[in-house]
């Protein structure tokens, strides 16, 4: 198993977090957010992997068949759902932005200085 | 009796669901009752745990599902004296502010008791869990919340960016936990914090696990409000709903640090090497870091919610400075500072509250001489703010007292300097509030204080609205702050639960292996008061007073000419301090990135 997945996972990450820190709009905020989130995807994955494992489901096979981490799957099933929500929720926050300031970008917020 | 283990959590998600799927149909005093005796359920039931818990470590299977030679493949509420006390508090700061509630809202959806008890439901988990995957779970769930509660008048342009800054922080700092996770699991094959700990006791500490416990403590650092990781707080806690502030100052940011501290004892303490030391500085120049910065801030806002909410950043760097020292002692300083202020700080809040709903106003300077007639409330605001300055014995001195011994007995002989400055300085903050506000005291006009956009309108004004269900709960939450140090034997019980909480062997036994470890709490005495300990307490309480009085009246007390020389000294750090605050959430995952970076960094050099 090579490196390049967790590289990947890195590399996603910080591109999503660059994304979120230079974005100009609340929505494209958001989906970088969840960009920088599925490295966490291709992370936990990544070290659920087994060379030539099959999927963990274990009917109909040999026992001692080779198959990846269910553990893994299940984790990144659950992060899908949490941060699902919370993504709901702040693409509901920008839409309520655009209707009480007429603008989605960041910048031009200044409710909480100082 | 191991069946209430798992109530704390099940009481309030279940009221929460009835609530959804009924409360439409019953009005809105039935969806009080129910979301109150909810919380109430869940306070009684947490202090029984607490009671349970100090005789001997709880471990609770969900379905059953037992760890069995040494494998944990189930999940486990894993419950010590600390855990269960986390609980107590929240789920009593819980009930307090929906007693406040109960007037404070003229009008109030269903939406919001739901939201409130999935809070509690998520604060509860996260204290109780013995799963560091399910750490996380609880910690999204309780943000979930947290974040939907703080934008609940989405009518308003405050309270939704505030909810955006703290909903985007607060998330990436959940990704950061979830990584180290990943990295952990990758490493042990395990999720149990028990059994975390059991694998990597003994290994030599290879990189990989230190950058999973740098993206770990990072995480709940967020949460925790430390610098620089503290911006969100001050936004959320300016807009969202007071009774809100009441639950995020007094249980959810300290539960940030809980984390931190239970995932070092359990998970990465057995790992050998010379990391105390390292981990020990970096802890502490970063609670001292958010100490200092959180009391400037403090003191120079005139929004009374965001003052209060710069003082929770100052004093959770102050707990921060007990875990860091990771003695006994520090710890129980720490538990007994997280308690105290707790229950000081959410009376603070609903004294705010009051006001708020009676004048329509939380801004110091528009304030300034309206509150006379609110004596009941003032007088409060004023003996809850004398109890943050930990006069002996009340209040904050014995979790003071206990962490300043503990610094100077290992040679940090400038904890307790640092902590009764900082003390000083975000105590007469809140002392010149009360005297701008309640008495009249000092001009109306204040050049240092931030200026403030926006105004209130959080429930409608009404002068003649009865007070006494809103200020029962306040004079409760305040009284029981200011006593708290007072109880007899509650010293002994802190240490207890400190040394529990550090035992990381009895810990590995009873959840690993099911031993029921019992343990023994040292003989009831009375309070000690050290001399060393009662006069710094002396110096915060009278410089806190004395300062409080130069900000009020410094435009008689200090020639013009002294003064212009101070706001030339001080005015281009404070200019550049508050341009930091800008608001921009841009900016404030930048210094997300930069603390993480920093804080993984410089662990990777002292963990080596």
């Amino acid at each position: 198993m090579s490196y390049l997945p967790y590289a990947l996972a890195v590399w996603i990450f910080v591109v999503g977090l660059y994304g979120v820190v230079t974005s100009r709009n609340f929505v494209h905020l958001v989906v970088c957010l969840a960009v920088t989130q599925s490295s966490t995807y291709v992370l936990l994955l990544a070290i659920g992997y087994v060379d030539r494992g099959t999927a963990p489901v274990f009917a109909d096979v040999p026992t001692g068949t080779r198959a990846v981490d269910p553990v893994v799957q299940a984790l990144t099933l659950t992060d899908i759902v949490v941060s699902v929500t919370v993504a709901a929720l702040l693409l509901a926050l920008a839409i309520q932005v655009q209707r009480r300031n007429g603008t989605m970008n960041p910048d031009e917020l200044n409710e909480l200085r100082g | 009796m191991d069946v209430l283990v798992p109530l704390p959590v099940a009481i309030p998600l279940i009221a929460a669901a009835a609530l959804t799927a009924t409360g439409h149909f019953l009005g809105r005093r039935a969806d009080d009752l129910v979301a109150l005796a909810a919380s109430a359920a869940t306070m009684v039931i947490s202090l029984l745990l607490v009671f349970q818990a100090s005789d001997h470590r709880l471990a609770y299977w969900f379905g059953g599902w037992r760890a069995r030679h040494g494998l944990a493949l189930g999940i486990s509420f894993t419950v010590d004296p600390a855990a269960a006390g986390f609980a107590a508090l929240a789920a009593t700061l819980m009930t307090a502010s929906l007693v406040f509630s109960w007037r404070y809202f003229d009008e109030v959806g269903t939406l919001f008791h739901v939201l409130m008890l999935v809070f509690l439901a998520g604060m509860c988990g996260f204290a109780l869990s013995g799963d560091l995957f399910n750490m996380f779970v609880w910690f999204e769930l309780m943000g979930a919340a947290a974040y939907a509660l703080t934008g609940y008048r989405v009518e308003e342009r405050g309270p939704l960016q505030g909810a955006i800054n703290f909903a985007v922080t607060n998330t990436l700092g959940a990704y950061c936990v979830l990584i180290g996770i990943a990295l952990f699991y990758g490493r042990t094959g395990a999720l149990n914090l028990a059994q975390i700990g059991n694998t990597l006791a003994g290994q030599k500490p290879d990189g990989l696990v230190v950058v999973a416990f740098a993206l770990v403590i990072c995480g709940f650092l967020v949460k925790g409000a430390i610098v620089p990781f503290h911006f969100w707080l001050a936004d959320a806690h300016a807009v969202a709903p007071t009774p809100v502030c009441v639950l995020f100052s007094g249980a959810m940011v300290e539960l940030g640090l809980y984390g931190v501290a239970r995932v070092y004892w359990t998970a990465f303490e057995g790992v050998p090497g010379a990391h105390a030391g390292g981990l020990t500085n970096l802890l502490l120049g970063l609670g001292a870091l958010s100490a200092v910065v959180g009391g400037v801030m403090c003191f120079l806002q005139r929004h009374v919610k965001r003052l209060l909410a710069y003082s929770t950043i100052s004093h959770a760097g102050v707990i921060l400075i007990g875990i860091a020292l990771l003695t006994p002692d520090g710890l129980a300083g720490s538990a007994s500072t997280v308690i105290a202020h707790g229950l000081l700080k959410g009376g603070l809040f609903l004294c705010v509250g009051i006001v708020l709903s009676r004048l329509n106003s939380v801004d110091e300077l528009v304030l300034h001489g309206h509150g006379q007639a609110l004596w009941a409330t003032g007088t409060l605001f004023t003996i809850g703010a004398l109890g943050l300055a930990a006069p002996a014995p009340f209040g904050l001195f014995l979790g003071k007292s206990l962490l300043e011994e503990s610094a100077a007995e290992h040679g940090y002989w400038w904890v307790a300097p640092l902590v009764t400055a900082v003390t000083i300085v975000s105590v007469a903050a809140i002392l010149r509030v009360a005297g701008r506000v309640f008495l009249g005291l000092g001009a109306a006009e204040d050049a240092l204080l931030s200026p403030e956009p926006d105004e209130e309108r959080e429930v409608e004004r009404d002068p003649e609205r009865s007070s006494v269900l809103m200020l029962v709960p306040t004079a409760l939450l305040i009284l029981a702050g200011i006593g708290i140090g007072l109880v007899p034997g509650l010293e002994p019980h802190l240490q207890h639960a400190a040394d529990v909480f550090r035992d990381r062997h009895s810990y590995v036994a009873t959840v690993l292996q099911g031993r029921i470890e019992h343990g023994s709490v040292g003989s009831l005495e009375l309070l000690q008061l050290p001399a060393a300990s009662v006069a710094w307490s002396l110096v915060s309480l009278f410089g806190a007073i004395g300062l409080a009085a130069l900000a009020l009246c410094r435009h008689r007390l200090v020639p013009e000419r002294a003064r212009r020389r101070t706001h030339a000294l001080a005015g281009g750090g404070l200019r550049v301090l508050r341009s930091v605050h800008s608001g921009v959430i841009g900016d404030y995952v930048a210094w997300l990135t930069f603390g993480v970076a920093a804080v993984g960094g410089l662990l990777a050099v002292v963990l080596r």
